[in-house]
């Protein structure tokens, strides 16, 4: 058997070894990304009903610990409706184009010192641009729902995620300022050395607030889910949606949550690094996981927390606060860096 | 307060850190939830569940057909027909309540003055077709027999409040 896998395997593994390099790579960022995605529906309806004095689901196998499979097996044996009036092509392309965007930008984050399937030195560029891409597959499926609800939903969305693109794009330049480098992983080694050198202590703590509260709006996510506001547009842009095109919505959506808990967790929490020098013996992918759930845990927390916001109030916030805020944010940091030379 | 001071909290947050503090308390709060199949809440003796036409101790039933919860019956959901028995007494051959109308509002076992018909302590009929909701006499006199401890209790306990 020994001789048969270096005799024969291993040396064809060698030979094919650059041709699956980059797929096995994929699946092993993609795997854990969606088998967290499943555990973090778990996480959701755990951690709201503790919050709402219930116990969460607790049936399905051990501590309910089997309940997204469950959810998932059930959408899937669950019947594909188009609806009559909708254009099929679109309808069903739009979930897609949300699930794969919501995947391909994992490819320049990094995970650990150099654990990075793309190391390119617009990373953060790129990020932004593909998290700004999402916003296609909701009003496209809106759009092609030919359904009013999903119209107004894909409308609402769209409107949210531009205007506050607006202020995370300032927010991510007054970090660019202090580190000077477009490289995601530039950004995570600029805050080595313990909590004290993350971007979220010193001056960039309120635009921390800002960007994770931009990320909230940008997932669309309570109190910004104004896109599904079930009181009064159903569920929003995939009210047409059955089976599997919503569950790659859905897949889409909360990976795009753990996205942005990733983003802010690079931008501001220090990546990988160990809050204290004294705990870098524990490896860095152990560290960005904890803080990404640190943060996906404010997701949560802030949902069970706070009722939605009126229309008119969140475009009040992203316009009228976040956006003068940020900007003055870039001057007053800009204005730093220049003059201590940072 | 005055202006300053109240940007200065506004722009602490410190209302939305006050909220998300009495959130996250609730997290570890005792839970409120009934485990249903498992756990039970308590019922109310005066609970109207499902119906039943009960006995008396030694075996004959109590309806005398007099229909007063037929023509109570805001819903009409009870159908009775009533005739001579062999020993002269008065009974129902056929007493029928259609579960799918009855609105559960207790008035036939208000107006019933053997105390027969009553609504039960059970709630927990669900069945797979219609057709299983519409209970005939023997159904009714089944549940009598099955659900009479617990009716007589909840009788004997109400009592003192009649």
């Amino acid at each position: 058997m020994a001789e048969i896998f270096t005799d024969t395997i291993w040396p064809w593994l060698v030979f094919i070894w650059p041709w699956i390099k980059i797929p096995v790579l994929i699946l092993v960022i993609i795997v854990p990304v969606l088998l967290s995605v499943a555990y973090l529906t778990y996480w959701e309806r755990k951690i709201i009903g503790w919050m709402q004095l219930r116990k969460g689901p607790n049936v399905v196998g051990p501590l309910g610990l089997l309940q997204p499979f469950a959810d998932g097996l059930k959408l899937f044996l669950k019947e594909t409706v188009i609806p009559s009036g909708a254009n099929p092509i679109i309808f069903l392309l739009s979930p897609m184009i949300t699930f794969v965007l919501a995947l391909v930008a994992w490819a320049v984050i990094p995970f650990d010192e150099g654990w990075v399937l793309a190391d390119i030195n617009v990373g953060i560029l790129y990020l932004f641009a593909i998290s700004s891409l999402g916003v296609y597959g909701i009003v496209m499926a809106g759009w092609a729902s030919n359904s009013k609800y999903a119209f107004l939903g894909a409308l609402r969305s769209a409107a949210q995620m531009v205007s506050y693109e607006v202020s995370m794009g300032f927010v991510i330049v007054t970090v660019l300022f202090l580190v000077g480098s477009l490289n995601l992983s530039d950004i995570v080694r600029a805050q080595a050395g313990g909590i004290w050198n993350w971007h979220v202590v010193g001056i960039l703590a309120p635009m921390c607030v800002v960007f994770f509260v931009s990320t909230l709006a940008e997932t669309n996510r309570a109190p910004f889910d104004l896109p599904e506001a079930e009181a009064e547009l159903v569920a929003g842009y995939f009210v047409e949606y059955s089976s599997f095109p919503f569950a790659m919505f859905f897949l889409g959506e909360y990976a795009n949550m753990i996205l942005m808990a990733g983003m802010t967790t690079i931008l501001f929490l220090g990546g990988w690094h160990a809050p204290f020098p004294a705990l870098e013996f524990v490896p860095g992918i152990i560290w960005f996981a904890l803080k990404i759930a640190f943060v996906l845990f404010f997701f949560l927390w802030v949902r069970a927390t706070f009722p939605r916001y009126r229309y008119d109030q969140l475009m009040r916030l992203g316009w009228k606060v976040f956006l003068p805020l940020s900007l003055a944010w870039v001057v007053l940091v800009a204005g730093i860096v220049e003059f201590t030379g940072g | 307060m005055s202006h300053i001071t109240r940007a200065v909290w506004s722009f602490a947050l410190s209302e939305l850190l006050t909220g998300m503090a009495l959130t996250l308390r609730a997290m570890f709060r005792p839970k409120a939830t009934l485990n249903y199949p498992y756990e039970k809440g308590p019922l109310s003796p005066r609970f109207r569940g499902e119906h039943a036409l009960r006995r008396y101790p030694n075996g004959e039933e109590r309806c005398i057909a007099c229909k007063l919860c037929e023509a109570v019956c805001p819903a009409q959901a009870i159908t009775i027909e009533a005739e001579e028995r062999a020993d002269g007494s008065r009974r129902t051959t056929r007493y029928d309540i259609d579960m799918t109308k009855c609105i559960y509002c207790g008035f036939c076992q208000e107006a019933c003055p053997v105390d027969a018909i009553v609504e039960g302590p059970n709630f927990e009929y669900a069945t797979e077709t219609r057709e299983e909701l519409f209970y005939n006499k023997q159904k009714l006199l089944e549940n009598g027999e099955r659900w009479e401890a617990e009716i007589a209790a909840n009788i004997a306990l109400d009592a003192p409040y009649r």
